[in-house]
Parts: C-alpha cells; sequence; structure tokens
C-alpha cells in the first residue's frame, strides 16, 4: 500500500511525488490519520492532466507535520467518508456540488453554495449540470409534530450583517435542531484563481473575508513563496506577525464589544467598539489601510516600521492595553452578565474534534490546536506565543478565550518591536511558481486555521487553488451548539463564533 | 372654566411630556457609555417623522393589524384620565377604577398581541407568546400591589388612594409601601420591556418581546404604537412616583412640579439599571415576575394585618 507524503518544511512538494491511491486505500489512509489524532485540513476536487483528482491535506498538530494524499476520481461516485469521518461532511458535500460526483452514503447531501458544478478543464470528461443538487436546494430537515414550529432567519437580516440562512426546529423557545443555509455571498474566487497568479489573484486574496486580510494574504504569501523557492527575510516575517497580530487584537475586542451588545450591556460595547478602531488604527499607522490591504505581498511586505513608528506603536499599544482591561474587566465583574455568559452554548472537546472545528472555538473547548504553535511559519518559528485554552466550551469559555488571546498578542507585538530585525523588507519572488507542484499554506488566522493548497500545471500556472476559511470547518459547530438551547440565546452563541459569511461562501 | 383645565392638566402634562422620558433614557445610557447621545427631544422629531410617511401592510393582515394601533393607543389615553397626580385628582375617578385601570392596559396588550398574530410571522408569534407569559405573572404583581394601597388607604380609587396617602400613612405602614414600590418597578420595567426584561434597542429578532410584535408596523401606525409606549412609561411611572412623593405630602402646583421632577428622575434610574446591569436569560425573567408579586403579596399581608 501506498502511505500519504510527508511534506517537506516549506508545505510544498513536486505533484509527480505525491501518491496516487486507489479509492479504498485513499479512504482508509484518511480514515487511519484521523483516527491516529490527525485533522482533515482540506479535501477537494482538482484536475489534474485533464482527469479529476481528489487531495487530501492532513494536518498532524502532534508532530506537525502536514500529510497529503490523493486518488483519481475515475467513477461518477466512490462511498463517503462522512459515515465514519464527520470532519469530511461539508468538504465532500462541496466535491458533489463542484465536481458531481457523489459520496455515496452521506447522510446529508445537500449544495453548499448553489454553484454551478465546474468543468474539469479542456477535454476533461464533461460535468453535466447537477440537476439532483439543484432540486434538492432548499430541503430542510424538519421534526414534525403538533407542537414542534420552524423559525426561518435570514438570509435578509434586522442588523448590518452578512446574509445566511437559519432553519430552527423549535419546541417552544427550546431549539431541537437547526440547519444553517450559506452561500449567499460566492463570488466564484477559486474559479476565478484557476490559470493565475495574474494581477487580480492577490485582491481577491485581500478580499476573501474582509475581516481577515491579513491572515489570507499571509497564507498565500506562504504558497507563492514556498512554490518560487524564496524566503523572505526575518525583518519582513517580524512585520508580517505583528500585523497578523493586530488583525487579532481588533477583531477580539470587536468581538467581546457584540457579546456585551448582544445582551444589552452597553459600557463593555460601546468602549470595545472605539478600541477596536483604536487597534484598525494602529494597523493603518503601518500601511495605510485600517485592514491592512497592500501591506503584505510575495516576497515580503510593502511597508517598513521605522523607528520612530516603534515607539508610536509602543506607545499607543500600552493604552489601549489599559482601556481594554477596565472595559472588558466589567465584563467579568458584572454577575449579570457572567449569568448569560456561563453554560451556554456549551460543546464537549470530542464533539468539536471529530467536526473538525479550529480557532478559538476549538481552543474554547480544551482542544489545545493552535497553527502558531503546532505548524509554525515565518516569524512564530522562533518567538513562540503562549497558547490559550479553556475547558468549558460554552459563550464564556470562548469570550475568554478571545481576552487571553489579547494579551499574548499584545506582548507578542511589544516583543517583537524590541528585537525588530534590521534588514530590507521586501525581495524579488519570481512572478510563476514551479512548475507541477502542490503546496500547502497553514496560518492561525484571528478566528483559526486558515488553510491554502496550490496546484499547478506544467507551465507554473494553477490548475486548482483551495482555500479552506476557518469558518468552514466551524459553522457545523453553531449549528449543533444550539441543540437544546433556548432560540432566545442564538444570538449570543452565534456572536461567539463570529464566522465568517464570505470567507466560507468564497 | 378654571377648574375643568387644572383638571385636564395631569392628562395633557402626559401627552406632552411622555416622549421626553424616553430621551432622557438614552441620554442617560449615552453617558455611561461615554457617546454624546441623540438630542432629548429625539422621540419627538421621530414621532414627526413616521406620521409623515407612508404604511405598508402585509397581505396576511386582516383589520386586526390596523385597529390595533388605534385601540392601543385609546386605551393608554383612557387610563390618564384616572390618573391622579402627586395631589391633584384626576379629571375622573371612580369606585373601582383601579381595576379599570390596569385591564385597559390590558385592551391595549390584548390587541397588541392579536396584531402580533394576525401578520403570521414566527418571529411575532414568538414575542406573542413571551408578551402573554411576561404579562400574566405582572399582572398579579401590580393588582395585589394596588390593592395593598387601597387597603392602607381605605379607598378604591386611585385619585382616592393618592389623595389618602400622607405622611401618616407612611409611618403606620411605611414598610409595606416600600415593598409595594419595589414591586411597582419591577412591573413597571417588565411592561415597559426594558432591560433586564426586555432590550428596547436590539435588533435581533429573536432576542425581542416588544419589538418583535410591531415589527410590521410602519409610518403613522408605527408613530401610534410608540407614543402610546411612550404613554404607558409614563402612566406605570406615575403610580410609582405617586407612591414615592406621598411622604411629602404636597398638593396644587408644587406637587405638579415635583411630580415632573420625579418623572425625570425615574427615566434617569431606568438608564442606570440599563446601563449597569446585561438583561436576563428569558428563563430567569419568570423569577423577577413572581418576586414582585412576593413583594406586593407581603405588602398586603403587612397592611391586613397590622393597620387595617
Amino acid at each position: 500500500m501506498i502511505h500519504p507524503l510527508f511534506l517537506a518544511h516549506d508545505g510544498s512538494s513536486s505533484l509527480a511525488d505525491i501518491p496516487k491511491q486507489r479509492i479504498p486505500e485513499f479512504r482508509q489512509s484518511i480514515l487511519d490519520a484521523i483516527r491516529d489524532g490527525a485533522r482533515l485540513s482540506a479535501l477537494f476536487g482538482c484536475p489534474v492532466n485533464n482527469a479529476l483528482r481528489l487531495f487530501a491535506v492532513l494536518a498532524h498538530g502532534d508532530t506537525g507535520k502536514l500529510s497529503v494524499t490523493s486518488t483519481e476520481a475515475v467513477d461518477s461516485s466512490y462511498p463517503a467518508l462522512t459515515p465514519e469521518c464527520p470532519q469530511a461532511h461539508l468538504f465532500e458535500r462541496e466535491i458533489y456540488e463542484q465536481w458531481n460526483v457523489d459520496p455515496t452514503g452521506h447522510p446529508w447531501l445537500k449544495p453548499v453554495r448553489f454553484e454551478r458544478a465546474r468543468a474539469g478543464g479542456e477535454g476533461s470528461r464533461p460535468i453535466p449540470v447537477n440537476e439532483a443538487a439543484a432540486r434538492r436546494e432548499m430541503t430542510f430537515f424538519q421534526v414534525e409534530g403538533e407542537e414542534v414550529h420552524e423559525v426561518a432567519v435570514g438570509p435578509v437580516h434586522a442588523g448590518i450583517i452578512e446574509p445566511g440562512h437559519f432553519r430552527f426546529q423549535c419546541h417552544g423557545e427550546t431549539v431541537l435542531h437547526l440547519e444553517i443555509s450559506l452561500g449567499y455571498q460566492h463570488r466564484g474566487i477559486e474559479k476565478a484563481l484557476v490559470g493565475g497568479p495574474s494581477k487580480r489573484t492577490f485582491h481577491y486574496m485581500e478580499t476573501l473575508a474582509g475581516d481577515t486580510t491579513i491572515g489570507h494574504a499571509t497564507a498565500y504569501c506562504h504558497n507563492v513563496e514556498a512554490l518560487a523557492g524564496t524566503s523572505i527575510s526575518a525583518r519582513a516575517q517580524a512585520i508580517r506577525g505583528i500585523a497578523l497580530e493586530l488583525e487579532r487584537m481588533a477583531n477580539h475586542i470587536g468581538d467581546l464589544g457584540a457579546l456585551a451588545g448582544d445582551i444589552g450591556f452597553l459600557p463593555t460595547l460601546s468602549y470595545c467598539g472605539r478600541i477596536r478602531g483604536d487597534i484598525l488604527n494602529l494597523t493603518s499607522l503601518v500601511c495605510g489601510n485600517r485592514f491592512g490591504r497592500g501591506l503584505i505581498r510575495p516576497g515580503g511586505v510593502y511597508f517598513d516600521i521605522g523607528s520612530e513608528m516603534v515607539e508610536t506603536i509602543r506607545e499607543r499599544l500600552h493604552s489601549i492595553l489599559q482601556d481594554a482591561q477596565s472595559a472588558v474587566g466589567l465584563l467579568w465583574q458584572s454577575s449579570s452578565v457572567l449569568a448569560r455568559f456561563e453554560g451556554v452554548g456549551t460543546l464537549d472537546a470530542e464533539t468539536a474534534k471529530s467536526i473538525g472545528m479550529v480557532g478559538v472555538a476549538a481552543r474554547a473547548c480544551g482542544l489545545r490546536q493552535d497553527i502558531r504553535h503546532d505548524f509554525p511559519a515565518g516569524v512564530y518559528r522562533v518567538a513562540r506565543i503562549p497558547m490559550a485554552a479553556r475547558r468549558e466550551g460554552d459563550v464564556m469559555a470562548r469570550a475568554m478565550v478571545r481576552w487571553l488571546e489579547m494579551g499574548h498578542s499584545a506582548a507578542f507585538i511589544l516583543d517583537q518591536l524590541d528585537v525588530l530585525p534590521e534588514g530590507p523588507v521586501s525581495g524579488e519572488v519570481g512572478m510563476f511558481p514551479a512548475a507541477s507542484h502542490l503546496s500547502v499554506a497553514l496560518v492561525e488566522g484571528w478566528r483559526g486555521e486558515i488553510c491554502h493548497v496550490a496546484v499547478t500545471d506544467a507551465t507554473g500556472r494553477y490548475q486548482g487553488y483551495k482555500v479552506v476559511d476557518p469558518s468552514f470547518h466551524n459553522w457545523f459547530g453553531l449549528a449543533l451548539v444550539l441543540r437544546t438551547q433556548q432560540i432566545s440565546d442564538f444570538p449570543l452563541c452565534n456572536k461567539s463564533f463570529n464566522l465568517s459569511y464570505c470567507g466560507h461562501d468564497l | 372654566m378654571n377648574t375643568f383645565f387644572v383638571s385636564l392638566l395631569p392628562v395633557l402634562l402626559g401627552l406632552v411630556l411622555a416622549p421626553l422620558l424616553l430621551g432622557v433614557i438614552h441620554r442617560t445610557k449615552a453617558v455611561f457609555a461615554g457617546r454624546h447621545g441623540s438630542p432629548l427631544l429625539q422621540a419627538y422629531s421621530d414621532l414627526a417623522k413616521l406620521l409623515r410617511k407612508g404604511a405598508v401592510y402585509s397581505r396576511t393582515t386582516t383589520w386586526v393589524f390596523r385597529a390595533a394601533p388605534v385601540i392601543g393607543l385609546a386605551s393608554v389615553v383612557s387610563v390618564m384620565v384616572l390618573l391622579p397626580i402627586t395631589g391633584n385628582s384626576a379629571p375622573l375617578s371612580f369606585v373601582g377604577d383601579l381595576i379599570v385601570f390596569i385591564y385597559v392596559l390590558g385592551l391595549m396588550r390584548f390587541f397588541t398581541v392579536v396584531a402580533a398574530l394576525d401578520t403570521g410571522s414566527s418571529f411575532e408569534g414568538m414575542g406573542a407568546s413571551r408578551e402573554v407569559h411576561f404579562s400574566a405573572l405582572a399582572e398579579p404583581a401590580i393588582v395585589v400591589g394596588l390593592v395593598a394601597l387601597a387597603s392602607a388607604t381605605g379607598f378604591l380609587s386611585l385619585s382616592g388612594i393618592f389623595s389618602a396617602m400622607s405622611p401618616t400613612t407612611w409611618v403606620v405602614a411605611g414598610p409595606a409601601l416600600a415593598l409595594v414600590l419595589a414591586a411597582l418597578f419591577i412591573v413597571f420595567l417588565a411592561e415597559n420591556s426594558r432591560i433586564p426584561i426586555d432590550d428596547p434597542n436590539t435588533h435581533l429578532e429573536l432576542t425581542m418581546i416588544h419589538e418583535v410584535m410591531i415589527l410590521d408596523y410602519s409610518g403613522p401606525d408605527l408613530a401610534l404604537v410608540l407614543y402610546a409606549a411612550a404613554l404607558k412609561l409614563w402612566v406605570l411611572g406615575a403610580l410609582i412616583v405617586n407612591v414615592a412623593l406621598s411622604p411629602l405630602g404636597l398638593n396644587g402646583i408644587r406637587g405638579v412640579g415635583l411630580f415632573v421632577a420625579g418623572m425625570l428622575v425615574l427615566a434617569v434610574i431606568v438608564g442606570c439599571v440599563e446601563s449597569m446591569m446585561a438583561r436576563s436569560s428569558f428563563l430567569k425573567v419568570p423569577r423577577l415576575l413572581v418576586t414582585a408579586i412576593a413583594l406586593s403579596g407581603i405588602a398586603f399581608m403587612l397592611i391586613v394585618r397590622f393597620t387595617a
């Protein structure tokens, strides 16, 4: 039997080296890896030399290694992994929708984003329009009974948030089941990336999820640099790290404020909104854009942090931390807040692991996984950052993990500013990546693991570019959390996850 | 003529000043949050704006939906006629008018709930269910509270009760009256959908009570609903202020002046409560309301046992 290939340090490998297993072996090697504690970071279809290949990227957190395996999808169906490996469920729905390959035995085979099936490339097996998918698009799981009622929320919401449809099956105020239907923000980014890199590629990366600009841009750069075989200067790595942590801080404090807002606790809401602005302004100080657009580029970063700016950032960060301490401190001190946070929306570690949760939500359940810790790249190889984790898995734990991470990020930034290495901040990267290669990049964005996989063809252009936003893993976690909860606690639970719609919909 | 005008004064005062209370609450919350906040008279501008707009009606609604705002406003205005102001009698008073007071407000709620069900929306159905659940618990609290006041003073009309309440009543039944005051305050927060029972500012449909029931109203109808809600805030607040100011034994124009000041202070207190605590979970709201029932029940027993 051929075994999955463990990727080298830079996460890339020639396509020829990646094992092409038969379907039963492919399934077995994934199931074996999952059983040994690995996580399925990506499972996707990609045409290679005009034949559809399924790739699986497995993250072995304990050893810090990534393994890749593949199979050729010669038939229009294969036995689904989901019944034995629940974390594959959304990936398999995606494969079904995009490539019309039927994972037989999948318990809930619905389209993910209502996108049209993709063509496999010139001369490939023609892919018919997915009529089955189209027919099933509005089927929701229903609970029957005289006292059961159904509540449909969205996709148009009362607040200024992204569109998504939520279907609750309720018994009185208690939720029996929640089904989340997304795809309203689908822009066809992955399809548009095929044939790249082009001038627009980087813009797509920065706008995959607007609040995770730095995270996705960094992941993309890791891939480009790995494929080009270049490495960037230590100073550029440090600045990327600082930007990523600033993004994390801004979003975490914004989330803490929003959590307070959902329970009508006004002081923290208002102050956190202001503090979030202060942190975004720090990013803006570095690169001129509050969300870090235009800061990160393949080969390094566009903007340096001068010694004067180091001082300014340090000063402002200290006062930001003080303000945050007093604003968020109010949350932990108010019994009425704790009564709403504690014991609400709990998820146990076992479930979280089996459905492949990542990031803040996973760490709040007691799963110790953090890309910065398990698969460090760039500055995180030399500068370690403590991992914040809780065991309770409730709204309180998710809020607390955010708060702890904010502190760790601030300390990290202050450390990095002290020891900012000398040197250039950008270097040359060849326009076109290595031919017939596959490269995987993992970055711990503020929501969790961002996974980008690039597959290049014989001319070095992308045959496929897979993006897995942390939200893709975690939305199902939110649905599970809601079971047996009060429907009036949904907004609170939702905010405690704060997942991206556009990052999921791509 | 003069006495007629004076007797209408409490009603006119309420009709004019009620939206101001909302402005004061908002301003208090803004100060706590470190914001400037909207103008004090914002509620008046909002009402004026809504009255100039057109209304949209869902095709599933019937006359019930259109009648509810008018019936609601009419109910709350009729209730105001029964309401005395610190030492000044109400334009209308008769034996047993406190029962009318409570149940005409109940009529207003009934039509709000029925209109919410009329839209057929699942949100509004949930809001209606919550409203009925919580008001069923708030109602005994206010009924028993008012009955306690009636037995403390020996009058069965609101004007009678409040004109009979004097510093002596407080000497005789002070602790019981304080308990009634506390119960009335809880009912006041619940009936006016304030934190910790409801959040008037939330945009989250799934967590609302009152706001979600009026989700389908627009234009002049919404203006009537909002104005009626402001008047209800005034009416129930007036009960509290009347009880709280009764030990001072005021009447005439000084009574009116102090009453208005009391209402503004009450609004500030509501703003402080909303700024300092989070709204509670719906599972815990009944406990709060049952506490109110217990408080007025104990007050009633104290009065019956020791004073009556």
